[in-house]
């Protein structure tokens, strides 16, 4: 039974439509981003699924239990962690998850343990004690994924989990996000961040406009945009110029040039014997190359590509 | 890596633990911010000391001193200022994202709302025994029967219940805290067009025609009229009575209107 199953789901606010007949299927042992940019639709969809919002029009069944027949169900199935880091800052960690904990049904021994296990895990040990005015941002997050564990869900929904956070305290929530998945806790999160869908994904479903317009691996979808990117790094900046203009020739689109990287880009046919025809020219010329590499397309590139718009709000 | 957890359980918690674990949060939160206790606390006194002291020499009464009139005027009223805080506190837990984390709990919806309405309440207990406590201080004294005293004590727990789910629900729609703040000003039209801190007979015909039928005033009197006796009644010109049927009729009335308005309110989300 499918995880997660959404048919021609649709929810307006007033005359806009946040979700506009979307439709995706998230089998067991899955994660899997939404990514997208701001106002796609991506919060709506995570917050019909935690009951908070009731849909339009569309089915959408958690475990095979539909939201709107039977919200009490579901809301036992799925625990809600996100940006807004809905944790009480006058309480201490602990008690945070505690009350949680109790919230969900155990008793006061069970609760103390099962918070004591979760702060555990999220390294929040040490100060447990503290009041989590206290806490850095990151801590809050960690407290606050801590505190959605604890109902033992079996969907995990994380709306926008690293957004606003610094670097060092995304990488940490990434590696607590990993150790959960390598738990068996089915994850659907929320990004705009296309190396974090890269990263924690196992599937990724590109929603603009309430519709899914993409789905796949990330490895699917980059292929799917079809191209190979050749990138080319010259020792000396007075030669790029040159180089462009010869990748340009055999390009399948315009060269890009990055000049802080004495770098230069283009997009080639899916085929690898043309990258080497490609790249003859160039030897002919005799500018010295630092580098030269093929790759598949980013997420970004991805997106561009699958979507036909550049995507906003790109980290 | 998995985290051993004690397994999963059936069944959430039900609506007596729920409501009492919501109730302790929002207890936790008003004992830790001293800045509120305190606050509220020097405010009330400021407020009653003016009153008793600096206006109070310009207002005379017959039969009753104006110290036993005015105390029960802001026992009453400090209901309201309180119920002030619970907006307030209903915006924020909305606006920071706790109300949404909540909902998504499979417990009874109506739990979060009762456990902030009993947690209210004891904060209304609180500041009912602080102004009670000042009042004495400056010369409060009871002229009617302990059983009357702690009736109209009863009363104004049930006042403050009342106000809680206009309050309640002020702080849902207003969706920020200062804007609560905000909204809750209208606390200050019922509060001095009152009967709560000086008679009505001195204000304007048309002014008076409010302050006489309003809820505040009825419910001041009846607080008034069961701790002050006689005197109060005579006053007032009516039996302690008809100021407690009134002032339940009115508790009634408003729970009757505003407690489902908030259910209704906080289930749309």
């Amino acid at each position: 039974m499918a995880t997660l199953e959404a048919a021609g789901l649709v929810k307006r606010f007033g005359k806009t439509s946040a979700l506009d007949g979307l439709h995706l299927t998230m089998q067991p042992g899955q994660v899997m981003a939404l990514l997208g940019p701001n106002g796609a639709g991506k919060t709506t969809f995570v917050n019909l699924v935690a009951t908070l919002l009731r849909p339009d029009a569309g089915t959408l069944r958690v475990g095979g239990v539909d939201v709107a027949r039977q919200p009490g169900a579901v809301r036992r199935l799925v625990a809600l962690a996100g940006q807004s880091a809905a944790v009480e800052p006058t309480m201490t960690g602990r008690e945070n998850v505690v009350m949680v904990a109790r919230l969900f049904g155990a008793s006061p021994a069970d609760a103390r343990r099962d918070a004591a296990a979760v702060l555990e895990q999220m390294g929040l040990t040490d100060d447990a004690a503290q009041t989590v005015r206290t806490y850095s941002g990151g801590m809050r997050r960690r407290l606050d994924l801590g505190a959605s564990l604890v109902g033992h869900p079996k969907l995990l929904l994380l709306d926008e989990p690293t957004t606003g956070l610094d670097p060092r305290s995304r990488l940490e929530l990434w590696d607590v996000i990993r150790s959960l998945v390598a738990g068996g806790t089915d994850v659907l999160l929320t990004t705009q961040y296309l190396d974090e869908a890269d990263h924690l994904a196992s599937q990724i479903a590109i929603i603009d406009h309430g519709r899914v317009v993409a789905a796949g691996t990330p490895r699917e979808l980059k292929r799917r945009a079809g191209r190979n990117v050749v990138e080319v790094r010259v020792r000396d900046l007075s030669a790029l110029d040159r180089v462009a203009a010869t990748l340009m020739a055999i390009g399948d689109g315009p060269a890009t040039i990055d000049r802080p990287t004495h770098s230069v880009r283009v997009a080639l046919g899916a085929d690898t014997e043309r990258v080497f025809a490609a790249l003859r020219p160039l030897d002919d010329t005799g500018i010295a190359i630092d580098e030269v590499s093929v790759r598949q397309p980013t997420l970004d590139e991805a997106f561009l590509a699958l979507t036909g718009a550049p995507k906003e709000n790109v980290a | 890596m998995s985290i051993a957890l004690a397994p999963p359980r059936g069944n959430a918690a039900g609506l007596f633990v729920s409501s009492g674990q919501i109730a302790r949060r929002v207890l936790r939160k008003f004992i830790r911010s001293p800045q509120l206790v305190v606050v509220g606390t020097v405010q009330g006194a400021m407020f009653l000391l003016i009153f008793r002291y600096v206006f109070g020499g310009a207002i005379d009464l017959p039969d009753i001193n104006y110290v036993d009139f005015v105390v029960p005027g802001f026992i009453t009223t400090g209901v309201l200022f309180t119920a002030m805080y619970a907006s307030a506190g209903m915006a924020e837990d909305m606006s920071a994202g706790l109300i949404a984390r909540l909902r998504s709990l499979p417990i009874p919806r109506s739990a979060v709302l009762i456990g902030r309405a009993l947690a209210d309440t004891a904060i209304q207990v609180w500041g009912l025994a602080i102004t009670v406590g000042i009042g004495f201080l400056v010369g409060f004294r009871l002229h009617g029967s302990w059983s009357a005293a702690i009736a109209a004590a009863a009363l104004v727990i049930l006042f403050g219940f009342v106000f809680e789910w206009v309050f309640v629900l002020i702080g849902m729609v207003a969706g920020s805290a200062q804007a609560a703040q905000g909204f809750a000003l209208i606390v200050f039209p019922f509060s001095f067009v009152s009967s709560a801190y000086i008679p009505v007979a001195t204000m304007p015909s048309w002014m008076r025609g409010f302050a006489e039928n309003q809820p505040i005033t009825v419910m001041v009197n009846a607080v008034r009229t069961l701790t002050e006796g006689h005197s109060a009644e005579v006053l007032l010109g009516h039996p302690t009575s008809y100021f407690v049927i009134r002032s339940l009729l009115w508790s009634v009335g408003l729970i009757a209107v505003f407690a489902p308005l908030a259910v209704a309110k906080y289930r749309r989300g």
